[in-house]
């Protein structure tokens, strides 16, 4: 018939599948890294300082991706630092994000003051330079996994608040919402039941994204020495160690950058791929 | 008279006009409706008409008090709800329900029909919710199972079958429809017309209805108003009108309707 | 004898094989208003983009010809398309206002087709402008040049669509639903202009919509479309008078007119459209079985 309705058929891409694997397998490896782990990640031999990784010449047994300048195992370092990576980006995507969402979808649904207050509020701190913002935060927190995850959040709340807010304000607009008006549903309930279903594939979407950007802020504060003491691994502190001998030991830099890499990218993959099935209309 | 469901008294509306809107200061005022009245009695099915901009649908949706009025005076089956706050409104909005033009954006996409249907019941305080959704179904020629399903999954004539059982699910007095047709092909527009047309007789309802299709409203209306840029310039009966058109915009409004015959004179 | 265009068993699918027209034939003299009339989702609109090489990539053309003055356009190159249409076709959309770049001046987006693609002198572009805005009726065409899409109503941005695709006094126009988003006031003006150009200027038409009024009111011949087929093609006057296809009876019963309020609407029955649908399948059948 002219008039049929459309059946959408959607499989779990292979996208999907790479960028959720990767992520499960980091997941198990922070959870296990005290079982899994060749090394103690902070245990110092410098007997065993930069060995390469296992396929070269001079490898020594159990380091599998070699060992820094300081004789420390590598690929432990990645394991423990993938416990700092993902806390981060758990913790402090989710709090931004609930924050950020709540006053985006106030500022959008109520508009008028509501709006008012929050769009202005969210236009003075964007004016902030965010890595200015950031390192003197830390400085005023002190350094430590708390500071950090606040850092995040007090930044990037606005980005939240953006994109929710015009999202809400166009779902407003939808005659589905006069519809509940005419029925006689209060306000905050039309906000609850209604508006907020149809944003939620948007802020999934910008949550994985924040996970990633969440692993790469905490990544750039360990570069800088901001993160937290520099005696725990961390993905940042290895690729910011494993600078000064890049010449000697290219593995020291180079394994925890690919981490980082294929982490923050199977985050927004994964954003990507949720949106696509969190879509029952698929626009 | 007594018998009126709906008086609109000298009822204005007027929105903020941000393109003309001064740097420092606030932004002049844009009228979309001018001074409109006319009365809508029981059991009479009224085509509302005019061009786009004529401000039909906002005249719709300030009758419902979906838009605030700046002027004048609503009176709902005697009583004014002009000035009622939403609280107040709220056991009055059951007796006037609205089916909307765009049955994709007026029916939430993340709700399955059983819940959009029966979203409203519940809020009234209805019993025996899903019975009355399988009834509102059944009077608009849907069988039961669609309960389980969501709009996307429909096709444009059925979505608007669900706008319109939603509407008819908690027994109202008055309907408004706002173009409920424009957006169908002829075939489902036709099928959708006459379900209409006999839920009016079967359920004795009182009908608005919003169009810019003259054919479509001849069809199913007692009286017309026509409505040019915010201003009501003619309120007749239905045959009258067609037949002796008073004002010269309801004539060109007329004269331009292409007829489906080659042999009409069209200069 | 050819045709001055003519469409041959044309068929096009979607990648996944769900076909959209089923071997279509169409022929159109030269300086025949055609209409291509059908309900959403026939493939009405398919045909136009066919014929302008702008069918949406999800789209694959199975078999079939084009034969416009003589030479099919599905054997050319991008590039030898582009010449051939880009001088000898053109298109009025549906929508006026997304079919002009909302940053660029009226005047502008007239003259570049010209001055780019047809290679005109600036000067002579910037004549031809004011004289076919001129024609299209267009009051205060300095005004209007100078003016940015927004800053005009609907139907003066359909006036301006029009006189952009007669720019380069185009043998054929492809109009896909031009008045489907006006007012009806506004549309009969818009039609009569249309028919005006398209007499004084002996342009082939190809006529695409949904309504069987404006067809009466503006076109020769039409082809019914349904489910990607053409189901009647005959002139207006034998249509209007006597349609053949149970389809196109139902299609006209179903349509409302003001001036006969009696007359029942009769919806498209289940039977007429099951009955085509079995034809479809049919002809589906045969076709996949002759791959």
């Amino acid at each position: 018939m002219v008039d049929t309705p459309r059946n959408i058929n959607r499989k779990i891409g292979l996208r999907m599948w790479l960028s959720g694997g990767w992520l499960l397998f980091l997941l198990l490896a922070t959870l296990f890294a005290p079982i899994i782990s060749p090394h103690d990640p902070l245990a110092q031999d410098l007997f065993a300082s930069r060995l390469p990784p296992f396929w070269m010449d001079g490898y020594e047994a159990t380091y599998y991706l070699g060992s820094d300048s300081l004789g420390r195992d590598v690929l432990s370092r990645i394991l423990y630092g993938a416990q700092i990576a993902l806390l981060v980006a758990l913790i402090a995507s989710t709090a931004t994000c609930v924050i950020g969402a709540t006053l985006g979808v106030l500022a959008g649904y109520y508009g008028g003051w509501v709006d008012l207050v929050i769009s202005r509020l969210v236009d003075i701190w964007m004016a902030f330079p965010p890595v200015l913002f950031a390192i003197l935060l830390i400085a005023v927190l002190g350094t430590g996994l708390t500071s950090i995850i606040i850092a995040i959040i007090v930044i990037d709340w606005t980005r939240f608040c953006r994109v929710i807010r015009a999202e809400t304000m166009s779902q407003s607009a939808m005659d589905y919402v006069a519809s509940a008006k005419a029925a006689g549903r209060a306000r905050f309930g039309i906000m609850i039941k209604e508006i907020v279903p149809n944003v939620l594939p948007t802020i999934v979407v910008l949550l994985t994204l924040e996970m990633g950007i969440a692993v790469i802020v905490e990544a750039i504060l360990s570069f800088v020495n901001l993160s937290i003491s520099t005696d725990f691994p961390t993905w940042g502190g290895m690729i910011s160690e494993g600078r000064t001998s890049v010449h000697q030991a290219w593995w020291v830099i180079v394994f925890p950058l690919i981490t980082l890499f294929l982490t923050v990218l199977s985050f927004s993959q994964l954003g990507e791929g949720l949106k696509d099935r969190f879509d029952p209309v698929l626009r | 008279m007594g018998d009126n469901i709906f008086e609109i008294q000298n009822l204005s509306v007027d929105v903020f006009d941000m393109a003309r809107k001064p740097i420092i200061g606030a932004a002049p005022r844009l009228e979309i409706l001018k001074d409109i009245t006319f009365n809508i009695q029981h059991r009479d099915v009224i085509g509302i008409v005019g061009g786009s901009g004529s401000g039909k649908s906002t005249l719709g949706r300030a009758m419902l008090r979906l838009i605030e009025p700046s002027g004048g005076k609503i009176v709902f089956e005697g009583k004014d709800i002009t000035d009622l706050n939403e609280s107040e409104l709220r056991p009055l909005r059951r007796k006037f329900q609205m089916i909307f033009q765009d049955p994709m954006s007026s029916l939430n996409p993340r709700h399955r029909v059983a819940a959009i249907i029966g979203g409203p019941l519940k809020l009234h305080g209805f019993a025996r919710v899903d019975f009355l959704i399988e009834e509102a179904l059944d009077h608009v020629g849907l069988p039961k199972s669609f309960k389980f399903r969501y709009p996307h999954e429909l096709s444009g004539g059925q979505r608007q079958r669900i706008g319109i059982a939603r509407a008819i699910a908690v027994k109202p007095n008055f309907i408004l429809a706002d173009e409920i047709v424009s957006g169908l092909d002829v075939s489902s527009q036709a099928k959708i017309l006459s379900l209409l047309q006999k839920l009016v007789i079967d359920l004795g309802l009182t009908l608005a209805f919003i169009s810019h299709d003259l054919s479509v409203v001849r069809r199913l209306s007692n009286k017309i108003i026509v409505l040019k840029e915010g201003t009501l310039i003619e309120s007749s009966l239905t045959n009258k009108l067609f037949e002796t058109p008073e004002h010269p915009y309801t004539e060109e409004l007329l004269a331009a309707i292409p007829l489906p015959d080659p042999g009409q004179v069209w200069e | 004898m050819t045709a001055f265009l003519s469409i041959r068993n044309l068929s096009i699918s979607l990648q996944n094989g769900e076909r959209i027209l089923r071997s279509v034939n169409m022929e159109l003299a030269r300086g025949e208003v055609r209409g291509l009339v059908g309900e959403s989702g026939a493939g009405k609109s398919m045909i136009g983009k066919a014929i302008l090489g702008i069918l949406p990539r999800a789209l694959k053309i199975d078999e079939g010809e084009i034969l416009f003055q003589g030479k099919n356009l599905l054997n050319l190159n991008p590039r030898e398309l582009r010449k051939e249409i880009g001088a000898n076709a053109a298109l009025i959309p549906q929508d006026p206002l997304t079919a002009l770049n909302p940053s660029h001046r009226i005047g502008r987006q007239i003259t570049n087709r010209l001055v780019d693609i047809l290679g005109w002198s600036k000067g002579d572009a910037v004549k031809r402008t004011y004289d076919l805005l001129d024609e299209v009726r267009i009051p205060d065409p300095k005004r209007v040049i100078n003016s940015f899409p927004h800053e005009l109503s609907g139907g003066m941005r359909q006036r301006i669509l029009i006189a952009s695709a007669f720019a380069a006094e185009p043998k054929l126009i492809i109009a896909d639903e031009p008045t489907t988003a006006l007012d009806v006031t506004v549309q009969k003006q818009i039609l009569n202009l249309i028919g005006e150009m398209q007499s004084r200027h002996g342009t082939t038409l190809l006529f695409v919509t949904h309504d069987l009024g404006v067809v009466s009111k503006v076109c020769q011949s039409l082809s019914v479309l349904f489910l990607g087929k053409v189901i009647e093609d005959t002139n207006v006057f034998s249509f209007f008078d006597s349609p053949t296809h149970p389809y196109s009876k139902a299609l006209l019963a179903a349509t409302p007119k003001y001036t006969d309020p009696e007359s029942d609407l009769i919806p498209v029955s289940e039977e007429i459209l099951n009955s085509v649908k079995e034809e479809v399948v049919q002809l589906d059948l045969e076709w996949s079985n002759g791959r």
